[in-house]
């Protein structure tokens, strides 16, 4: 299975770091997935003009794709202006409508304060749900007092971060078993 | 009607049409060459007229995977080799060519084929097309109705007075040949939202409208919006042609239908989309109330009847190569098209049906 695992900013470090640890549970979890990291900040990626994603180049072609590929995607995203950030907007808009049917997709975001627990309830799961997701119903939400130099100091995080990981893998799984069985009676 | 060569009385015309596409053939993954693929859809255009079909047309699209990117050439050839078929092109991207070319091009189309070219002009789904030809996307909507306005101009003025924003001003500019009636059909391709299907109506142009997969249902929404708008617009929609375009593809069961054109499809749509087709959507296009004509012969007329009964269409085309379908394959089911699914057609939907 194709697990990408999303940092959803171009600035600022809490998503990227909550994403690496990320990684590595879902490395240490599941060593037979194949697991791809994707940072924003790495990428010189085109706003969305309205073409079919193939039709872009560079940077903006390969991430799509490798969305397009994945069998699970774990997005994460700081909260920007009470939102997710444009960066991430982007990518949902160089995306077909239903660019997400048929995967499991999961939500990690990071803030400064807990005033914008409910924000990917309601900015981020709504897109997901349009594109048609099979989204992780449960999130994690890391504040700014989680984090130290690039680092989580909360424990708790950590399990909540395992969680997920665990979550979306026995959902993606399931679903591929799901779609076997679903494929199954079709005969064509 | 008339003046687009459509005789009502006659019933509903069947045609068929191609992309172009270039895919490889999914049951062996290989793929034949450009040259066999271009002779093929040429031969076809043969068979089709052969078989009785009244339409043929192919379309262009710039980016791999297709091959008639120059499609009024291929459609000089296919003039050539036919006698009476209509033929046109499915959709001739016009925003990003040269109205004036263009009208040079289907106008000797038209003379080749004594008189049974006509144009139906698009926007591209696809959109290789314009950084290729020294275009901007952002100019997609603004491209196409200068140059569509442009195009009918041309139709209905030998000499023309013109200016716009996107091409050269054309002073007393003599556009010849002219076509055997001095005058094509030119359609109006309409995909997506009822807007475009608005816009066509206001212009009081004829529609040809794409209908992809989908309860038949929502598509008479663009229709009657299109009729409405011609309406309000001093335009008689008795007078305006509509026409659609679909998959399809017939076998002698509509099990053996589906099965057989599912891969083709499905990993077509994978290589040009960049998505494949959901089997769970495919599985309902075989509801008689969805507008993919896949099934056995009966099950197909019944569908196209029903679509006609709705839509109240003059010319339905039939898109059955994508996707690396084999021309051995393809001549069977022109046969089948020819023999049992037209006569039904006709017999249901010609005038004389109704006396």
């Amino acid at each position: 299975m194709k697990v990408v695992t999303l940092s959803g900013s171009i600035v600022g470090s809490k998503t990227r770091t909550a994403i690496d640890y990320t990684v590595q549970s879902l490395k240490e979890k599941y060593p037979k997935h194949t697991v791809t990291l994707v940072d924003l900040a790495d990428y010189d990626i085109h706003f969305s003009d309205g073409r079919n994603y193939l039709d872009y180049e560079g940077d903006t072609k390969y991430v799509t794709q490798t969305i397009m590929n994945a069998d699970a995607i774990i997005f994460g995203t700081p909260i920007f202006q009470a939102s997710i950030p444009a960066t991430l907007k982007n990518i949902f808009d160089l995306l077909p409508v239903d660019a997400l049917r048929d995967k499991v997709v999961s939500m990690l975001a990071t803030a400064g304060s807990s005033k914008h627990f409910l924000t990917p309830e309601h900015h981020l799961k709504p897109i997901l749900g349009y594109m048609k997701a099979q989204v992780v119903q449960s999130y994690v939400f890391i504040e700014e007092k989680d984090f130290d130099q690039k680092k989580i100091i909360n424990d708790d995080v950590y399990f909540r971060i395992d969680r997920l990981v665990e979550d979306t893998v026995i959902l993606a799984d399931t679903y591929q078993k799901i779609k076997e069985e679903d494929d199954k009676k079709y005969d064509f | 009607m008339k003046k687009y060569r459509i005789n009502p009385d006659n019933g509903l015309e069947f045609g068929i049409y191609t992309l172009g596409d270039h895919l490889p053939n999914p049951h062996t993954s290989e793929r034949i060459s450009n040259q066999q693929r271009i002779n093929e859809i040429i031969e076809f255009a043969q068979l089709a007229e052969q078989a009785g079909i009244d339409f043929f047309s192919v379309g262009e699209s710039h980016q791999d995977y297709f091959t008639t990117q120059a499609h009024s050439v291929v459609l000089g050839a296919i003039a050539q080799a036919t006698e009476k078929i209509k033929i046109a092109s499915s959709s001739t991207i016009i925003s990003t060519l040269d109205p004036v070319r263009v009208y040079e091009d289907f106008s000797t189309i038209d003379l080749i084929s004594d008189g049974r070219t006509e144009i139906i002009a698009g926007r591209a789904s696809r959109v290789g097309n314009f950084e290729l030809l020294g275009y901007s996307l952002r100019d997609y909507e603004a491209l196409y109705e200068e140059k569509f306005d442009l195009l009918q101009l041309i139709n209905e003025n030998e000499v023309v007075n013109w200016e716009g924003e996107y091409r050269a001003p054309l002073r007393d500019a003599k556009v010849i040949p002219r076509p055997k009636e001095g005058w094509l059909p030119i359609w109006r391709a309409v995909g997506g939202p009822p807007g475009s299907a608005m816009k066509a109506g206001r212009a009081g142009v004829p529609m040809f409208l794409a209908t992809l997969g989908g309860p038949a249902t929502s598509f008479k929404h663009s229709i009657d919006v299109y009729r409405e708008a011609a309406a309000n617009n001093g335009h008689n929609p008795d007078d305006l042609p509509v026409a659609t375009a679909g998959l399809f593809n017939v076998a002698e069961t509509t099990q053996k239908a589906m099965q057989e054109v599912y891969p083709h499809i499905n990993e077509g749509m994978k290589l040009t989309n960049g998505q494949g087709f959901s089997k769970q959507h495919f599985a309902q296009g075989a509801d008689k109330r969805d507008v993919l004509n896949v099934g056995s012969p009966q099950e197909i007329i019944e569908k196209i009847l029903y679509q006609h009964e709705l839509f109240g269409h003059q010319r339905y085309i039939a898109q059955m190569d994508f996707g690396g379908v084999t021309l051995d394959q393809l001549k069977e089911k022109v046969e089948m098209i020819g023999s049992e699914i037209m006569p039904a057609i006709k017999k249901y939907t010609s005038k004389r049906a109704e006396d």
